[in-house]
């Protein structure tokens, strides 16, 4: 796609003109992130975290693939060998603690960036299938996340594999095959550990393979902005180089500042203590919990502590997978045809509410199970589901919606109150 | 329809939550959960305020130095160090030929192969060795010590919550019951062959006091061996077993976080740069 305006790629060395002969591969450069691409003037920082995830998980790869050249991966001796990494490899400490730190602010970083496609209605047409594939690599960054936990075979490591491949077996009759055909074995062992890194390896290319669709499904409408107005002129946007790239290149220094402040001055502080134990299958753990990043889910599993028709065990599994499954329905569950929250005065409530119910789903989820905390994380489930499924299609219906601006250069020049360049540097 | 579908389930889900929390609500209110001795007497690590701790925390080699001593008098006896060869205990100060001659005069041999029989052996350590476990297994290790397992002190510090505090509030942390826990709770006495330690999660721990004696290690530089000192020393110790690389890390993320803020404010003035005139 492109807007009519969109600057054309036009190689003046002879060299890159050969190249776009043969192989027009700048030419898609250009037109996907850089001048070729035309974005609306009116982005927020928040449009910053699509090309920090892109960042995060180049980092991933490549500390993945040294750290994999050191990796044994075998029960026997996968434990031994993350140590070996950290004490004996030239540099091995930092390429472990960034990865695994690294998983942490990717997904940090992809929440934020799904946080910012809920409220500003990033999901609704013409752009529902950028976010259908979006769940998608939400879901494959889980299952890597997930698997990649495993390899250093600590405690957390093998009775997380055991609990998470547990959920299966909820499932009637066919269940505890399919945990078992899952696992190579009836617990985590040597099979599962090998499994696991073998897609652990191979699943980061296939998210790989989807982020080029979700970004070739994002340039067919381009890119939505805070106002959730379309574009409707060459005034309202900006080519993506250099006004974008300048200004995502804020944004990758301030992640890498707060990323190397973890590496280098707390690398353990989102891990657990116990997977600096290694894997006994004989001692089971006082708490098991998973990584910070799961927990919102995990306290959705939890919550389910009774039975009705089916077990409490298969509710909590089924909420906990259809937690994530309903956001593929987001698009048409939202009928309202305004994006933007800040022009849906009441959605936008729910929103906020939202935000602090998933914040205290998180921290029921690390807590110890006591009355007070399954109480609470009942309810903060019950507001997860009644605000996808309940709340925000009759809201989306019966809300009155602010005036939306007539286009983005109009937003901007209200924002700026009309003040002639002039008059704002008289009154510095 | 998708609506319908998803007013439907989101109502099934909301229903089977009130039924449990209906069912959460009334146990807790006739059947609620016991207070428990661990809940209630269970204590968080001191501060040992180690010179490690911190965000820029370095090593006192010294003290590193008589943490081994503690290590090797005291703990090497039941608790084996096996991620820690004796060549890294240079990087505690001492010399190549003095970490050859500790570990020729280590008290443990290493298993080995006689290399005219093939038959099972032991040999003299040498600085490429890792340090030797005191048993030959862990059936042996709990044969010895009342079926309890004495764990490996390599990553101790980083396998607890705030381990290093954790290791030298535990050593010194071993007392009587108090009377108030055996009054509320007169079946968590201390069973015989454990050990009251309100440091440890769930109060009595098999490992016997092994910091019984001020002067129980006798240390070269002229330090004062108190209990509190020992416990110190060997937590210090096994903070370096656990993260031998914390002070190039320290060292590293210092000058990268410099070097990062500067380049934040690079990025910025690029971007208000490309961005003059243009209202946004």
């Amino acid at each position: 796609m492109s807007f009519p305006w969109a600057k054309h790629y036009e190689p003046k060395q002879p060299l890159m003109r050969w190249m776009d002969e043969k192989l027009p591969l700048p030419r898609l450069v250009y037109n996907a992130v850089g001048a070729g691409y035309p974005v609306p003037r009116n982005l927020n920082y928040f449009w910053n975290f699509g090309v920090l995830a892109g960042v995060a998980l180049v980092c991933q790869i490549v500390t993945g693939i040294v750290l994999a050249m050191h990796y044994g991966a075998n029960a026997l001796v996968a434990f031994g060998s993350v140590e070996h990494i950290m004490r004996d490899v030239n540099g091995g400490w930092f390429l472990r603690y960034a990865h695994a730190n690294g998983a942490s602010m990717f997904l940090a970083v992809v929440y934020i960036h799904i946080g910012r496609g809920l409220y500003y209605g990033s999901y609704k047409a013409p752009r529902e299938m950028v976010w259908l594939l979006g769940v998608v690599i939400f879901l494959l960054m889980m299952a890597t996340a997930f698997m990649g936990y495993v390899l250093p075979w600590g405690q957390m490591s093998f009775w997380g594999a055991q609990v998470i491949t547990g959920f299966f077996s909820a499932i009637p009759l066919v269940g505890e095959p399919i945990r078992i055909l899952l696992l190579g074995g009836y617990a985590p062992d040597n099979a599962a550990l090998n499994r696991f890194f073998s897609l652990h390896y191979l699943l980061p290319f296939v998210i790989a393979g989807v982020i080029i669709l979700h970004i070739w499904a994002l340039h067919i409408p381009g890119s939505n902005n805070p106002t959730g107005v379309d574009v409707k002129g060459e005034q309202d946007t900006v080519p993506f180089h250099p006004y974008y790239t300048a200004k995502d290149g804020v944004g990758v220094a301030v992640f890498f500042l707060i990323f190397a402040a973890l590496i280098f001055f707390s690398p353990n502080l989102l891990g657990h203590p116990d997977n600096y134990i290694e894997a006994n299958p004989l001692s089971t753990p006082a708490h098991i919990v998973p990584e910070w990043y799961f927990l919102p889910f995990y306290a959705i599993l939890k919550s389910f502590t009774a039975d009705f028709i089916l077990t409490g065990k298969l509710w909590g599994v089924l909420a906990m997978f259809g937690s994530i499954l309903l956001l593929f329905f987001l698009p048409w569950l939202d009928s309202s045809p305004v994006r933007s929250a800040n022009y849906r005065p009441t959605y936008r409530w729910f929103l906020v509410v939202l935000l602090v119910d998933v914040l205290i789903l998180g921290y029921i989820g690390g807590a110890e199970a006591s009355a007070r905390n399954v109480i609470i994380g009942q309810i903060a489930t019950a507001y997860y589901f009644a605000h996808f499924l309940i709340i925000l299609p009759l809201v989306s219906r019966t809300e009155r919606p602010r005036p939306l601006p007539n286009s983005i250069t109009e937003a901007v020049l209200a924002k700026h109150g009309g003040t002639s360049p002039a008059q704002t540097a008289l009154a510095h | 329809m998708v609506r319908t579908i998803a007013l439907l389930i989101g109502a099934g889900f909301v229903f089977v939550l009130g039924i449990a929390l209906f069912g959460t609500v009334s146990t807790a209110i006739s059947d609620p959960a016991p207070e428990t001795a661990e809940h209630e007497f269970h204590l968080h690590p001191k501060d040992a305020h180690l010179p490690s701790a911190g965000l820029v925390g370095k090593f006192d080699r010294q003290q590193l130095q008589r943490g081994l001593k503690v290590y090797q008098e005291v703990c090497a006896a039941c608790h084996s160090l096996k991620f820690v060869s004796f060549r890294d205990f240079e990087q505690l100060g001492y010399s190549e030929g003095q970490v050859k001659a500790l570990a020729q005069a280590w008290p443990i041999e290493q298993p080995s192969v006689n290399p005219d029989t093939g038959e099972a052996a032991t040999r003299k350590n040498i600085p490429s060795d890792r340090v030797p476990s005191p048993y030959p297994n862990e059936v042996a290790a709990r044969a010895a010590n009342n079926n309890a397992l004495p764990p490996d002190l390599s990553l101790m510090t980083k396998a607890r919550h705030d381990g290093a505090n954790y290791v030298a509030s535990l050593l010194t942390g071993y007392q009587n019951q108090p009377a108030e826990l055996l009054r509320k709770f007169p079946d968590a006495k201390t069973p015989t062959g454990l050990h009251y330690n309100p440091y440890f999660a769930n109060l009595n721990i098999a490992m016997p006091p092994p910091l019984t004696s001020d002067g129980q290690v006798t240390y070269d530089d002229g330090t004062q061996p108190t209990k509190q000192q020992m416990a110190n020393d060997v937590a210090a110790f096994l903070t370096w077993t656990a993260e031998p690389n914390l002070e190039s890390r320290h060292g590293a993320g210092l000058a990268t976080v410099i070097f990062l803020a500067i380049f934040v404010f690079l990025t910025i003035g690029a971007y208000r740069n490309v961005w003059r005139g243009v209202k946004h």
